[in-house]
């Protein structure tokens, strides 16, 4: 447990030194403002409503968390530091845990850096029709679910090889077939009338569950089974050093 | 302290390690010597649990590196090939996190980082990111950071690669030094310093132990042939036979000759005394022996001949 709370601080000690830390957050903010104010129909619906942000996180997620993901494991591989990292009496899993930590941090903080956006949006709404916190506070909720996934996927994806544009584009092709099979014309397409187990696998289709306020165990436990399970499968690439 | 019991690795279809056993006793400071790619980082990493072996047993203080990894890391400083280190984080905050990993207890890692550093002589460069250093200054934080947990067992991989000739000779003191109270192995394939660091060296090539020994027992099991180079002021042709008629010399090789005096490569199989019957004839003849060296075999010969 502190062995997972030291790589944790380090980890996220090390995103906040790095200046691309810095660049990942503004392009999140700024894009994720365009998508509200000039791609969504925020304006012409005249309504305090934050759906037009929400909708396209997946797709900023898609690109921008593998991102953050791709250097946790390629990095120590490539410059060697994973062989003075795995020396040090830890278990294998403590260091993938502690850094996937690191990384979702990092996540949370860009997300929380989003809360003007609504606070602005419920400033300024019209009296008769306030914005309704209750969904506001699901989205949140399901983005960093989402998010958290695709972050589980790219951290194992980045641990499968010692070059990080590797590693990131692994991350997003997988991430956007994932998400790709929760559309119901993608699903159909799927044989054996399997089109709805697969979608079932989507953690698009949970998203979408749970931003539109639907708030059911199931979403969740399905996420947190998803990152569960790219977490073992990331310990184990890690132990794969001991097989070859 | 570490006993390596027919050890095999394959990477693939490469053997690494072909049955490696070896004994190592607390205190020695041993050389593993031997040409690139023969096995000894790979002996190493499975030292240090960083991967297992094949077939074969290890153990470290006891403790075996597959069934208790975590206790023969506790006991280890390691400083892998080439100094991985993060290059992005100050020194003095990368030892406080190897600290931390490593359990010291926050008062006693202040003062212990303090002390490696001086130790080090890292002074001038604490605040720094390892980044920002020259290859030799990486070298010695990759040190620090093994020693700061006063481990029983340094395993150090090629600790002077890269280093420049008075870094080289400040790492060697410093190892002798540390060597002192703690057991030590650190690979090189640079012969010289096995000769002036450790108290034994262990020759791995091609995947196997192929010698073992003092630098001294190993230059001893040389080609077997002694050497003298002699200078003598005297006509030379009489010189010559009067050389090749000691017996047991097996050749004599005639070099340059230097200010009128003529000189001679004597060689001979075992013969202990060679220097002194060299002396004995020269003296009877009543020439001026100007010089009178012994060749020995050098580790360099003993490495080549073994390492073929």
């Amino acid at each position: 447990m502190k062995n997972i709370w030291r790589i944790f601080k380090k980890e996220f000690g090390g995103y906040l030194n790095s200046p691309s830390t810095y660049i990942f957050l503004i392009i999140f903010l700024i894009l994720g403002s365009c998508m509200l104010l000039y791609v969504s129909t925020f304006f012409r619906s005249g309504a305090a409503r934050l759906d037009g942000f929400f909708v396209y996180i997946p797709w900023l997620f898609l690109f921008l968390v593998p991102a953050i993901a791709m250097r946790v494991w390629a990095e120590e591989k490539k410059t060697g530091t994973e062989e003075l990292l795995m020396t040090l009496p830890v278990r294998d899993y403590e260091v993938v845990i502690g850094k996937y930590l690191g990384a979702l941090a990092l996540l949370i903080l860009a997300l929380a850096l989003t809360f003007p956006i609504p606070w602005m949006v419920s400033h300024f709404a019209d009296e008769r029709t306030p914005l309704d916190w209750g969904p506001v506070a699901c989205a949140y909720l399901g983005s960093l679910l989402l998010g958290a996934t695709i972050l589980a996927i790219g951290t194992w994806a980045s641990s499968l090889t010692e070059n990080q544009i590797i590693a990131f584009i692994l991350g997003c092709a997988i991430s956007f077939a994932l998400i790709l099979v929760g559309f119901p014309r993608v699903a159909e397409l799927v044989p054996f009338g399997l089109g709805d187990y697969v979608a079932a696998l989507s953690p698009y289709r949970h998203f979408v569950n749970i931003y539109r306020g639907v708030l059911d165990l199931a979403d969740i436990v399905y996420y947190l089974s998803a990152i569960v399970f790219f977490l073992f499968l990331n310990i184990r690439s890690v132990e794969s050093r001991k097989w070859a | 302290m570490i006993q390596v019991d027919n050890i095999t690795k394959n990477y693939g279809r490469t053997r690494a390690l072909r049955g490696v056993s070896f004994t190592i006793n607390k205190g020695e400071i041993v050389g593993f010597l031997g040409p690139n790619g023969a096995g000894k980082t790979t002996t190493m990493k499975i030292l240090t649990c960083y991967m297992p072996a094949d077939t074969g047993t290890a153990t470290v203080a006891g403790f075996d590196v597959f069934d208790n990894p975590l206790e023969v890391r506790k006991r280890i400083g390691y400083l892998a090939e080439g100094a991985p280190l993060y290059h992005d984080m100050p020194v003095v905050d990368f030892l406080k996190f190897v600290g931390q990993m490593r359990n010291i207890p926050s008062g006693r890692l202040r003062q212990r980082i303090g002390e490696v550093v001086l130790m080090t002589g890292l002074q001038k460069a604490v605040g720094k990111n390892i980044g920002e250093l020259s290859k030799g200054y990486r070298q010695r934080v990759g040190l620090a950071q093994a020693l700061l947990h006063e481990p029983d067992i340094l395993i150090l991989d090629e600790p002077t690669s890269g280093l420049d000739p008075n870094q080289i000779k400040e790492i060697r003191d410093l190892i002798r030094e540390i060597g002192r109270e703690k057991t030590v192995i650190l690979s090189t394939h640079i012969l010289p310093e096995v000769t002036a660091t450790c108290d034994r060296a262990i020759i791995i090539s091609d995947g196997r132990v192929v010698a073992s020994g003092t630098p001294q027992e190993l230059m001893n099991r040389g080609t077997g042939q002694s050497s003298v180079v002699v200078q003598v002021r005297g006509p030379k042709p009489e010189v010559e036979s009067a050389l090749a008629a000691i017996s047991g010399v097996t050749a004599v090789e005639s070099l340059e000759s230097v200010n009128g005096a003529a000189r001679f490569r004597v060689s001979a199989g075992q013969t202990k005394d060679l220097p002194e019957q060299v002396f004995k004839t020269v003296v009877a003849k009543n020439w001026v022996l100007t010089e009178l060296r012994s060749e020995g075999a050098t580790l360099e010969d003993v490495f080549a001949e073994l390492t073929k």
